[in-house]
């Protein structure tokens, strides 16, 4: 038994320094190809103007902090859950409240609407992602025809409907991410490789569609093949949680939010980040990162109550707007990029154009 | 203590605010201290709000209204306290006087607060009320105190002699101090007590949400097993066999893409007639409906940006399809269409739709047969012995090429393009109503929820 222990401490450090050497040359590849820094590339690029985005709507109505919200296709309906397990379904263009069910449970922290626009998903802390149909019928009651679909063994971080409103996609504090299929609530695919919670996921915009990222509490962003399961591609330089991942619209990469106070932005075929966004005033964490539909603008949204706005490409900060009264929990730009909305614990969210 | 732990990792900004309240006391380049007079007592090492929000402001380059917010989280979060006033934690940029809070106080070194430490707190201001205030404790307001004091003393009734007697022990231990230091002490546990157990209507600032990193995954990478180097070794082998492209191509794509796509962008170029959120006026809308007639300008230039954003709008599809029924290659489309719905559909209808598109595209004979090369249509006839739904993957890749290389160009260039082009529409601009009260009521739009009415009903008006 003696022997069994002093081996395997053997082929663990052996592993360990295999491991370290063969991501030092892995790093060495990816600088080889590194040979100019995208701000430098920005210099021939225009400045922008002046930045003016006001509060245009202000959703008042849940009686908690605001975890998560999500857009309907039709570019002005949003659904968003809170912490007292209130899930609301807005016009956000009139403010009218249009559904509204309460969850079993509380801390809501994932939402999403479905591409039809006629159900949709949400789960936190117990530990499912359930499916509801919407129905303008008075004589039935939503949670009745409340659908559980995904099961995992730790609270929902992020859920996502993939191209249709018959498959969805989650992220758990439990480690894994997984596809199910809704009407039947089957396991489809589940994906492992994060080394702690995973807190968010965005699927890819390819012609492809074949593919989607992760960020987690080990400070990893990893990219998934759906079909395989396998991860194709990790991340690993932020110091810190990484609490939203979303992709560039052209899908050749993606932006991170973390609580180190940075969002970052990879590329996937140069495979490797390519630009920081930060500023030593800013100290609290990114909690929801989203591109506008040209790219050219990241809005962040932080634990510091404040959104900032960051040039893309030339990297610098454009405009940071005040306005929330706790932190930005979450923040989303709209279908057609009119505007984005973000929610907070101060109990609102806010419609910004 | 292992949560309390990971609740510290959690909190990077704890330990920049922390070096920032540091680098404000030092001596040279720190904030301008002062000694604040309080009726008759002199309190040395004060500093202004202003000159905070002064030294924020210079010390980040940032404007003003940032600094203050910078500051007033400072000041929130317990590192800074008001000497007067001490009952709310904000920051007022004059003359008002505050003091840097000492660190055995900080959020990080004391949490959480417990509750035997609240109760002496709470049993030492009781105490004192009976006896002469100090002035600056008058402005409190006595009732939340009294709640709280109430609800302490049911919850830990057993040991509220130690209590009674822990305060009594540290209010006579402060009478031998000077007065001055007496004030600074009670303002700093005030401050601290103020962040910990804040009154009600104000947010917790300590406050994290659910617990991270207590799920078996993070208890596997702390150990970092075998498994762990075994998954980083292969991965690494994986990622180092990989093609790379240099960062200047990639980085080039992101300027022509952004170029491109920027006057389309509407919180950076507008949008035509006028952006909904800010007029109130939802023809933009209307205009765009994903069903409407006559598209505009910029929609239809959208359809030459890639194959995929063709596809992804309904009108350009629609167009497309009309063109490849010219072509007399309709069915490559068609055949596409029929493999997204397989790859997104339920689970249960797998095995019908699979044998559908067979029938329809693929059987030798069939009625709308699609043109694979041999080697694809080998393979994909083998694979659907035992369909699933990602088993037309490979036939649905070569005809999306096929469509993109060839037909794609070719509707490009083709004269239904160009008079989709010419015959697009160009919304007037509308500007904002000059008269705030006269505001345009706000149309409601249907919910895609509401069933459609019939045959008829269902469209975008």
């Amino acid at each position: 038994m003696a022997t069994d222990g002093l081996h395997e401490n053997e082929t663990l450090a052996s592993l360990k320094i295999e491991a370290e050497s063969l991501k030092g040359k892995l790093e060495e590849e990816r600088a080889k190809l590194h040979d100019v820094e995208l701000h430098q590339v920005a210099e021939r690029v225009e400045a922008l103007g002046q930045f003016v985005m006001k509060t245009r709507r202000t959703l008042k109505g849940h009686g908690n902090k605001v975890l998560c919200m999500d857009w309907c296709k039709d570019k002005r309906r949003i659904v968003s859950s809170s912490q007292d397990g209130k899930v609301i379904v807005w016009d956000s263009f009139t403010t009218n409240k249009e559904h509204a069910v309460t969850m079993p449970c509380t801390w809501v922290m994932a939402c999403a609407y479905a591409p039809s626009g006629c159900a949709i998903a949400c789960g936190g802390l117990d530990n499912k992602c359930s499916v509801y149909p919407l129905t303008f019928d008075k004589n039935e009651n939503m949670a009745a025809k409340k659908k559980s679909v995904a099961m995992h063994t730790n609270y929902l971080s992020a859920c996502s409907f993939t191209n249709s409103d018959m498959q969805i996609l989650t992220a758990s504090g439990d480690g894994t991410c997984a596809l199910w299929d809704v009407e039947s609530g089957q396991l489809l695919q589940s994906f492992h490789g994060h080394g702690a919670d995973v807190l968010c996921l965005d699927l890819a915009p390819s012609e492809t569609g074949n593919t989607f990222v992760s960020g987690g509490c080990d400070k990893k962003a990893m990219v998934w093949d759906m079909r395989s399961g396998q991860c194709v591609q990790a991340f690993e330089t932020h110091e810190s949680d990484i609490n939203s991942v979303r992709y560039y619209p052209s899908g050749d990469a993606f932006a991170s939010g973390s609580d180190d106070a940075t969002c970052r932005l990879y590329d996937l075929r140069a495979d490797r980040e390519v630009a920081i966004y930060s500023k030593e005033s800013i100290i609290f964490g990114a909690s929801s990162v989203d591109f506008s539909l040209s790219g050219r603008l990241l809005f962040a949204g932080y634990n510091d109550y404040t959104i900032n706005v960051w040039d893309v490409l030339k990297g610098a900060r454009v405009s940071i707007l005040f306005g929330h009264e706790n932190r930005v929990s979450t923040l989303r730009v709209s279908p057609d990029g009119t505007a984005f909305c973000s929610g907070s614990w101060d109990h609102t969210l806010r419609v910004w154009a | 203590m292992a949560a309390g732990g990971r609740a510290r990792a959690q909190r990077p900004n704890l330990d920049k605010m922390e070096r920032m309240v540091v680098s404000m006391q030092d001596p040279d380049e720190g904030v301008k201290m002062r000694s604040q007079r309080l009726l008759i007592t002199v309190i040395p090492h004060a500093v202004a709000g202003g000159d905070v929000v002064q030294w924020l402001t210079q010390k980040f380059r940032v404007s003003e209204d940032e600094a203050l917010h910078l500051g007033a989280l400072l000041v929130r979060h317990g590192y800074l306290y008001p000497l007067r006033d001490p009952r709310s934690l904000a920051l007022r940029p004059d003359e008002t006087p505050y003091r840097f809070q000492t660190p055995y106080f900080w959020a990080s070194t004391v949490w959480p607060a417990s509750e035997l430490d609240y109760a002496i707190y709470l049993a030492k201001r009781s105490i004192q009320r009976r006896g002469a205030l100090l002035d600056h404790e008058k402005g409190c307001a006595p009732r939340i105190w009294q709640e709280h004091y109430d609800q302490l003393q049911w919850k830990i009734s057993h040991a509220w002699d130690l209590v009674v007697t822990q305060a009594r022990e540290q209010l006579r231990a402060m009478k031998q101090r000077r007065r001055g230091d007496r004030l600074v002490i009670t303002c700093q546990e005030q401050a601290y007590w103020l962040v910990n157990r804040p009154p009600p209507g104000v947010p917790n600032v300590l406050e994290q949400g659910p617990e991270r990193g207590s799920c078996a995954a993070s208890r596997l990478q702390t150990c970092k097993s075998l498994d762990f180097y075994k998954w980083e070794i292969e991965y690494a082998r994986k990622a180092l066999g990989r093609n790379r492209l240099k960062s200047s191509v990639c980085l080039e794509a992101y300027l022509k893409f952004s170029s491109q796509r920027g006057p389309h962008d509407p919180i950076l170029s507008g949008c035509l007639p006028s952006n909904p959120w800010v007029t109130d006026d939802d023809t933009y809308w209307a205009v765009n409906a994903p069903t409407a007639a006559t598209p505009t300008r910029l929609r239809v230039e959208r359809w030459g940006f890639s194959f995929q954003e063709l596809l992804e709008d309904p009108v350009g599809r629609a167009h497309f399809m009309d063109f490849l029924e010219k072509e007399f290659s309709a069915e490559n489309l068609s055949f596409w269409e029929a493999c997204e719905q397989l790859r997104y559909g339920g689970q249960a209808q797998v095995p019908a739709l699979v044998d559908a598109v067979y029938q329809q595209f693929l059987a030798p004979g069939a009625a709308r047969w699609v043109n694979i090369d041999s080697r694809t249509m080998e393979r994909t006839l083998a694979g659907l012995c035992r369909p699933h739904r990602y088993v037309l993957d490979d036939a649905q890749l070569h005809i999306y090429m096929l469509m993109k290389k060839d037909s794609y160009p070719r509707f490009l260039k083709s004269d239904m393009y160009k008079g989709l082009l010419t015959e697009a529409t160009v919304p007037v601009e509308t500007k904002r109503r000059v008269f705030p009260f006269m505001r345009k009521p706000r149309h409601c739009s249907p919910s895609p929820a509401l069933p459609t009415a019939g045959p008829g009903g269902g469209g975008e008006d």
